[in-house]
């Protein structure tokens, strides 16, 4: 296997075997995700693609059937181990999720709710924030004007950027996408994923897609996954254009999947 | 081909026109009783809901006198068992949807509860009766709320765990997400995308215990007179209604339907008002 990567590695992941209950989601999974880049993980339904990306903030612990075995390192420590709070490795990996789940209350507080958790911001600093988080998600013009409105009176696409504001307010080392453009028209589409390779200039940026045109269009590497292995791994332009392996041919050229 | 698919047409439209008549007909059947409870009480009511009703105690056989003592009693006590049962319910439902909703703790909170909730309230007042009247050797209202906040308490554990789990998984883990504690997303979160519908459980509690005679009778019992003293026996309208309904005096009789107007504007009320807040939430 081969991992083409010039940049630093900003989470590498050894020997990782996930568990549904009796179930082997994940398998022997060894890769290493480059520091401020975009890298998508491929693969048909049920590959274990979005299993993969929910152990990297330990979201599969919210339920007690899921297990995860091996080290998964962020700048060298190990998350399934670590003794630091979930809450504080979860401040740095943040997650956006394939439906947009804006939460219960205003625009605003929508932004704000993540940022109070760890920061006291005074009321000028906090508008500060939630601006550039929004400006940051392409949404500020759209809502600037009715930032005391409920979240969910927006579009799917707003609430999608919104919800990648949320994230993106606490200020993340690390920003995992599950899926963030599947229930986006292609208008709000294209909007998300130009916002995604604005992000890596700052953040480490890992997305999970069914799109494979999205994974070429966006990403700097790209994993193929196939029945919780991982098949290939390697910079996007390669596994698109020169396959290693016969299975990521023929699942990139359409044969298959 | 063509008269196959007619005649099958045909049939289903015979069944379909059937069908509709006969819920049409069940409708129809249901409602008449419904609207003719709601016009006897109106017609009944209201000529004996004058301004001495609403202001004076309950008086003497053939003496003037109103509902005021009755009404403050039954408004004391309702408030106060809404006040002690509504935290412990909510926080119950809390516990049996956030927390364990598959320990063994949980399974068995939840089958007590579902007795709790079907149990006669008779039983509570007497289960009362024994705990605290025959204890402390005298009715007061403190009994009365105790065995009215019995009865909120089943009702709002019920209503907080459906609504809490009707809450999408999705916007659970967007909380975890953000690095959130549990509490926090319980708080913050959960409990308030299921708001609209745990307000509207404790209405319906609220509607439920104000028309409640059995719990009280053994518990409150009544008072002739105007009292705020919580360890004295304290009138309510349901008790007053069921004394002065049975009497022979036509005054007493003109005020227990006066009553029971009261009591079914109050909780027609309460229950428009919870289908307002449902509403609220789509």
């Amino acid at each position: 296997m081969d991992t083409a990567v010039a940049t630093q590695a900003k989470i590498k992941v050894k020997d990782l075997n996930f568990y549904y209950g009796k179930f082997h989601a994940l398998k022997n999974i060894n890769l290493e995700i480059p520091e401020k880049q975009v890298t998508a993980f491929i693969g048909p339904s049920g590959c274990g693609k979005s299993t993969l990306l929910r152990t990297f903030n330990r979201m599969f612990e919210l339920y007690p059937e899921q297990r995860a075995e091996g080290s998964i390192e962020l700048d060298g420590e190990n998350l399934l181990t670590s003794k630091q709070d979930v809450a504080l490795i979860r401040a740095k990996v943040g997650m956006v999720f394939q439906k947009p789940t804006p939460f219960p209350m205003s625009i605003y507080d929508n932004i704000a709710f993540g940022v109070k958790l760890f920061e006291n911001l005074n009321a000028s600093d906090m508008d500060e924030r939630v601006e550039w988080a929004l400006r940051k998600a392409a949404l500020w013009t759209e809502v600037k004007d009715k930032l005391n409105q409920s979240g969910s009176g927006l579009s799917g696409g707003q609430q999608q950027r919104l919800c990648i504001a949320r994230g993106i307010a606490i200020k993340p080392e690390v920003l995992l996408l599950d899926e963030p453009c599947s229930a986006l028209d292609p208008i709000s589409t294209a909007k998300v994923e130009e916002l995604i390779i604005e992000l890596k200039q700052d953040y480490t940026v890992v997305i999970v897609t069914h799109n494979m045109q999205q994974a070429a269009r966006c990403s700097d590497n790209t994993a193929y996954m196939y029945l919780g292995d991982l098949v290939e791994f390697g910079q996007t332009e390669q596994i698109f254009f020169k396959p290693k392996r016969q299975e990521t041919e023929d699942y990139i050229t359409g044969r298959f999947g | 081909m063509k008269d196959t698919r007619l005649a099958k047409f045909e049939s289903r439209r015979r069944v379909n026109q059937f069908a509709l008549i006969m819920s049409m007909a069940a409708m129809v059947f249901g409602l008449v009783w419904l609207v003719w409870i709601l016009f006897e009480t109106l017609h009944l009511g209201i000529s004996g809901l004058t301004w001495v009703a609403l202001t004076q105690s309950t008086p003497a056989p053939n003496d003037e006198g109103g509902l005021a003592n009755a009404i403050l009693g039954s408004v004391l006590m309702v408030g106060l068992a809404t006040f002690v049962g509504t935290p412990i319910g909510i926080m119950a439902g809390i516990y049996l949807a956030e927390y364990s909703p598959k320990s063994m703790l949980a399974s068995i909170t939840r089958f007590v509860n579902d007795i709790l909730l079907s149990a006669p309230s008779i039983v509570i007042g007497l289960f009362v009766y024994t705990l605290v009247v025959a204890r402390f050797k005298s009715f007061s209202a403190w009994a009365g709320v105790v065995a009215l906040a019995l009865i909120v308490i089943p009702v709002v554990i019920r209503t907080t765990e459906n609504m809490l789990q009707l809450v999408p998984a999705g916007l659970r883990e967007a909380a975890y997400a953000l690095g959130a504690p549990k509490w926090k997303v319980i708080i913050s979160i959960t409990l308030r995308a299921a708001r609209a519908g745990v307000v509207t459980g404790v209405l319906l509690a609220v509607a439920r215990i104000s028309g409640e005679t059995a719990p009280l009778l053994f518990t409150a019992l009544s008072n002739q007179f105007w009292t705020t003293n919580m360890s004295d026996p304290m009138a309510s309208l349901p008790v007053t209604i069921f004394k002065f309904a049975m009497s022979p005096y036509q005054n007493w009789q003109e005020l227990a339907w006066a009553g029971v107007f009261l009591i079914t504007v109050a909780v027609l009320g309460l229950n428009i008002l919870a289908r307002y807040l449902t509403r609220q939430k789509d």
